[in-house]
């Protein structure tokens, strides 16, 4: 098939002749992973584990982060605020936001929290969103859509990092951007909002086990699936405390995400070694399915982590677990509008914007469970003071 | 219905020439097709937008060319009978190869091409005899095919890899006025498919075969190897489909297939566009129409902000009820 | 039964080689755990039977157990009350949702594949649409007893696994399955000889959705609430059909030896993740056995071409 070879070369000639093209000129090559150490049990670190990324992150969980303080969406930690001035217009605003999917609990909780957001600022007269339904090509053509919309500012939560790099790179030269929960390989963007970030998720996990377990005791991580970034950082890091600690992890095994295999998964391992002393997760989400194999094999449920979705708060109430409950909080969704608003003001935002993420302790748990709630809700929604709230999360009032 | 009558319907079909199985469907569907873009004009001005903006041209084009490729191949696929539901690995496994064998440098562009286009007719060659020699139902084989490299592509990898050099990334983004070179190089693979079908003797061997496979074998067709070839050149279309996907991400990633969905909605679009899923009736035409109805219905649905819950439900009924429309006119014209 | 033993075999095999690993599976817990796992797929492979033996496909079930699954748990939201007026609107709305599939297909000449591909789009969109995107509400104790206790030692999804496995049996030895076995064969032929194929054929899509239905009230109560209950089941109970020996394009297999080839399907799963095959290799391993299982079926049966209209059928 000789077809492709030829289309590039009438591409040739195209490009000889000067045609258009979308494409930006050029893209910043990505850092390049390093670091790797054998542990017991634990396998060999991630290619995604980056020594200066973890002890950095690991240092931001106990620096006091700046802003209001019953507002952590509106907190930085350890801010370089940047001038914005250039930025400065009148409104009313439009803002435009592309969206990587609504898929999951966590972004539903999160976009809707972003929507209640838009809804308390008057000057911004509209807010265009699209959603890419998990698919990089979709949200290529989504930014670039956007450009063409008069957007004032362009708002992205990138699907992927290295494949959206481009098209955010694109957007940049047109409209200030602002980029949250994924990053991206360019540093054109306005301001990139995250949470401390995975390490210190999987660290604080982790710690809590190296704590509770009997020195010499099993552990079990759980993780949804390899290769997902923002996932890996979580593990590379539990592995680096694991690896320091005197347990002993004897499984790593993928859930999918799948309450059915997670249960199945924990009842296996609790057969084979008769008893498991702590579990480790890499998302909250299956976390009460984890709780339920032990319940079911009639044993005492272990140390375990989960996240700061209702259902597992719930159960550890209800069960009087040993628990902790790192997050990655969906107030995150606040932000970026706060901090569209705030660029096109002209005032200063940071640079890379780190938002305090803290856990759910056995101390703060009844601060976080809110009777009422849809099970699959995260507590850190930053969205109790919101209008809708709680009927436009799915929960109910009194 | 007796031998004779099929024997006939067969003869009909091998012979007929694309008219007779082509063009009605196909005349249908681009019918829908103005149909949804007027009504697309109507609500996107009602909601104080505008429908038809260069933009939205260029990303109704851009979005469907790689669904486009995949299922012009599908349609081969179909037409005679079968049916692959591996492409979306498939694409996956040829954008990794592509940009893993590109690496960033202009110079390997040509042998990049060239190995993505011989494993993917490999990928099709298996498919094809393992459904002619060893008389698996294509659905198993394909689905079976789907997992060998589901498996080794996530063994292998466990994120984007490679890099794919800016010169071949042109492919994906660049445009002469409103029609982007993607769309283009959709429009050649339909070209080629069109003439295949409609004017050699391979593409009427593969409406008899699609039509009944028995009747074909009878008449003197080598009803395997048509099969096989059919599965080579979809399977080389998904390669293709690959190397956009390849071109417009900039790298190759694993999931970029199945983050599409290409398998099902390639199968979608085909029938959408009233190639009959049983085979031997349809064709290209009707497929592109299929594509583009997907397309501008979901640029509709992307211009008014309609939720992806909305977008599943009308897509799935639309699929359906189209179905079941070619299927009332086909029974009606031979009732 | 005779038709079943080939998979029988084969599952023996695996058997065996999951007990030299870990020997729990021969004592009863160990064997009755296994089963309550492998129960939700048994019970969907029975129900898909009946349609890819009438020669169709159901490609609904995934999303149809999804569904059910978050439906339940918006309905109850947590009220003992609840549990059982639910749990037979679930059984209703499985059955509903096969007749829609089974009329569409028969009635309005839509391929089944199509009309199947159309619910799964048309349900996961519903349903998540209704809730707002994520599952509401929550499951009583009471739902989940189904999928988590059990009558003494015996678990209720073993127990309800052996109920839906003699029903299956008993209507296929009914008039119900010669007519659908025929219609299956030979669809012109069944319906000159005086079988209203129609009919039979929306009853075995009835019953591939009320198979989804009861896996739904297993895997919800098995795992609880969650929005991929469902997620690839279809592909499973199909390649679970196909290793049964049940030939795609209809007329051929048995229910024993498609169920039998779901218990199969999840032993062979238990030994990929017991001998530590690499988690992605898993897939490539499962695809390579599916193909060579259902080749070997295959190439031990004459060639028989049968005409019949509908599904993508290649090579027959």
């Amino acid at each position: 098939m000789p077809r492709p070879r030829a289309a590039v070369a009438v591409l040739a000639v195209l490009v000889a002749a000067g045609c258009t093209t979308d494409k930006p000129a050029a893209t910043t090559p990505s850092a390049a992973p390093a670091a790797s150490a054998q542990g017991s049990g634990t396998g060999a670190q991630s290619k995604f584990f980056v020594q200066a990324d973890f002890d950095a992150q690991l240092g931001m969980r106990s620096q006091t982060p700046e802003g209001p303080a019953n507002k952590p969406w509106e907190q930085a930690i350890a801010p370089k605020m940047i001038d914005t001035a250039q930025y400065k217009k009148d409104g009313p605003y439009h803002l435009c936001f592309s969206n990587a999917a609504v898929n999951n609990p966590w972004r539903q909780v999160g976009w809707k929290t972003m929507q209640a957001e838009v809804s308390l600022h008057e000057e911004i007269g509209k807010f265009t969103a699209l959603d890419a339904e998990g698919k990089d090509d979709k949200q290529i053509s989504d930014i670039a859509e956007l450009q063409a919309k008069g957007c004032d500012a362009l708002i992205v939560s990138p699907n992927t990092t290295a494949t959206l790099t481009p098209a955010v790179a694109a957007a940049c030269g047109k409209v200030p951007v602002i980029v949250f929960d994924r990053g991206v390989e360019t540093d054109c963007p306005v301001t990139f909002i995250k949470p401390i970030g995975g390490y210190a998720f999987g660290a604080d996990a982790a710690e809590f086990l190296a704590e509770k377990v009997p020195e010499g005791g099993k552990v079990l991580a759980l993780r949804i699936l390899p290769g997902v970034d923002v996932l890996e950082t979580r593990w590379s890091a539990a592995k680096v405390v694991f690896d320091r600690s005197r347990l002993q992890v004897v499984g790593v095994e993928f859930t999918d995400g799948d309450a059915a295999r997670t249960k199945s998964i924990v009842s296996d391992y609790i057969q084979r070694h008769g008893t498991i002393d702590g579990v480790w997760m890499d998302a909250g989400a299956t976390a009460v399915a984890a709780v339920e194999a032990f319940e079911d094999a009639g044993l005492r449920v272990p140390p375990i982590n989960g996240e700061d979705q209702q259902d597992f708060l719930q159960k550890w109430k209800d069960a009087g677990l040993t628990a902790v409950a790192p997050t990655y909080p969906t107030y995150q969704w606040r932000t970026p509008v706060i901090a569209a608003l705030k660029i096109l003001k002209g005032e200063e935002v940071p640079g890379t914007w780190n938002l305090p993420q803290p856990k759910v302790t056995s101390e703060t748990l009844p601060a976080y469970l809110k009777p009422n709630m849809p099970p699959l809700h995260y507590a850190l929604c930053g969205c109790e003071d919101l209008p809708g709230f709680p009927e436009s999360w799915g929960g109910k009032k009194g | 219905m007796d031998l004779l009558t099929r024997a006939g319907r067969a003869a009909r079909q091998a012979r007929g020439g694309p008219a007779s199985h082509a063009h009605d469907p196909a005349r249908v569907v681009f019918l829908a097709l103005f149909g949804l873009v007027a009504a697309g004009w109507a609500l996107v001005a009602i909601d104080g937008g505008q429908f038809l903006t260069m933009e939205s041209v260029v990303g109704i084009q851009q979005r469907s060319a790689a669904l486009g490729i995949v299922a012009i191949g599908q349609t081969l696929a179909i037409l005679a009978g079968s049916l692959d539901l591996s492409v979306a690995y498939l694409i996956s496994l040829a954008s990794l190869v592509a940009a893993e064998i590109m690496a960033g440098q202009d110079g390997n562009i040509g042998p990049a091409i060239a190995a993505v286009l011989v494993i993917s007719a490999l990928v099709g060659l298996f498919n094809g005899l393992v459904i002619t020699r060893l008389q698996v139902h294509a659905f198993i084989a394909t689905l079976g095919a789907a997992l060998i490299i589901k498996g080794v592509v996530d063994h292998l990898y466990d994120g984007p890899a490679g890099k794919v050099p800016e010169s071949f990334q042109l492919l994906g983004y660049s445009r002469v006025g409103p029609i982007p070179v993607s769309a283009m190089l959709w429009a050649g693979v339909a070209v080629v498919a069109w003439f295949l079908l409609s004017r050699t003797r391979l593409g009427h061997r593969i409406y008899a075969v699609g039509g009944d496979e028995e009747v074909a074998r009878l008449s003197g067709i080598r009803t395997p190897r048509v099969i096989v070839i059919t599965h080579v050149l979809c399977s080389v279309c998904a390669g293709i489909a690959g190397l956009l996907l390849a071109a417009r991400l900039g790298a190759g990633a694993p999931t970029v297939g199945t983050d599409g969905g290409y398998d099902l909605e390639s199968i979608a679009a085909v029938v959408l566009g009233g190639t009959a899923l049983a085979g031997g009736r349809g064709g290209v035409a009707g497929t592109v129409g299929g594509v583009l109805l997907l397309a501008v219905l979901d640029t509709i649905f992307n211009q008014l902000e309609i939720n992806s819950f909305v977008k599943d439900v009308v897509r799935g009924a639309v699929i359906v009820v189209a179905v079941a429309v070619y299927a009332r006119r086909g029974t009606r014209r031979t009732a | 039964m005779r038709r079943a033993l080939p998979i029988l075999a084969v599952l023996v095999v695996l058997l065996a080689a999951i007990a030299i690993a870990n020997p729990f599976i021969l004592e009863p817990a160990g064997f009755l755990a296994f089963l309550k796992r492998a129960a939700p797929l048994v019970v969907l492979a029975a129900g898909q039977y009946f349609v890819v033996v009438s020669g169709e496909f159901d490609l609904s079930v995934g999303s149809l157990v999804t569904a059910e699954v978050v439906i339940a748990a918006r309905l109850i939201d947590g009220d003992e009350s609840a549990t059982w007026p639910v749990l037979a609107l679930l059984i209703v709305a499985g059955l509903l949702a096969g007749l829609v599939n089974g009329v569409l297909t028969t009635k309005l000449r839509v391929p089944s594949f199509i009309v199947t591909l159309g619910m799964l789009l048309v349900l996961s969109g519903a349903v998540f649409l209704w809730t707002g995107g994520a599952p509401r509400g929550a499951l009583s104790e009471g739902f989940r007893e189904f999928g988590r206790g059990g009558l003494g030692p015996v678990p209720w999804s073993v127990l309800i696994l052996l109920v839906t496995g003699a029903a299956a049996i008993w209507l296929m030895r009914a008039d119900f399955g010669r007519t659908l076995m025929a219609t299956g064969d030979n669809e012109r032929a069944a319906a000159l000889s005086g079988v209203r194929v129609d009919r039979v054929k929306i009853f075995a899509f009835m019953l591939s959705g009320l198979s989804a239905a009861v896996a739904a009230i297993l895997l919800g109560g098995f795992a609880g609430v969650s929005a991929q209950a469902g997620q690839g089941l279809e592909f499973s109970a199909i390649t679970a059909v196909v290793l049964g020996g049940v030939v795609l394009g209809g007329g051929r297999g048995s229910v024993l030896a498609a169920m039998a080839g779901a218990v199969t399907l999840e032993a062979l799963f238990t030994l990929l993740n017991l001998y530590g095959i690499s988690g992605a290799l898993e897939f490539t391993v499962q695809g390579v056995i599916i193909i060579a299982a259902v080749a070997a079926g295959a190439i031990r049966l004459p060639r028989k071409p049968t005409p019949r209209r509908g599904d993508a059928h290649a090579a027959s």
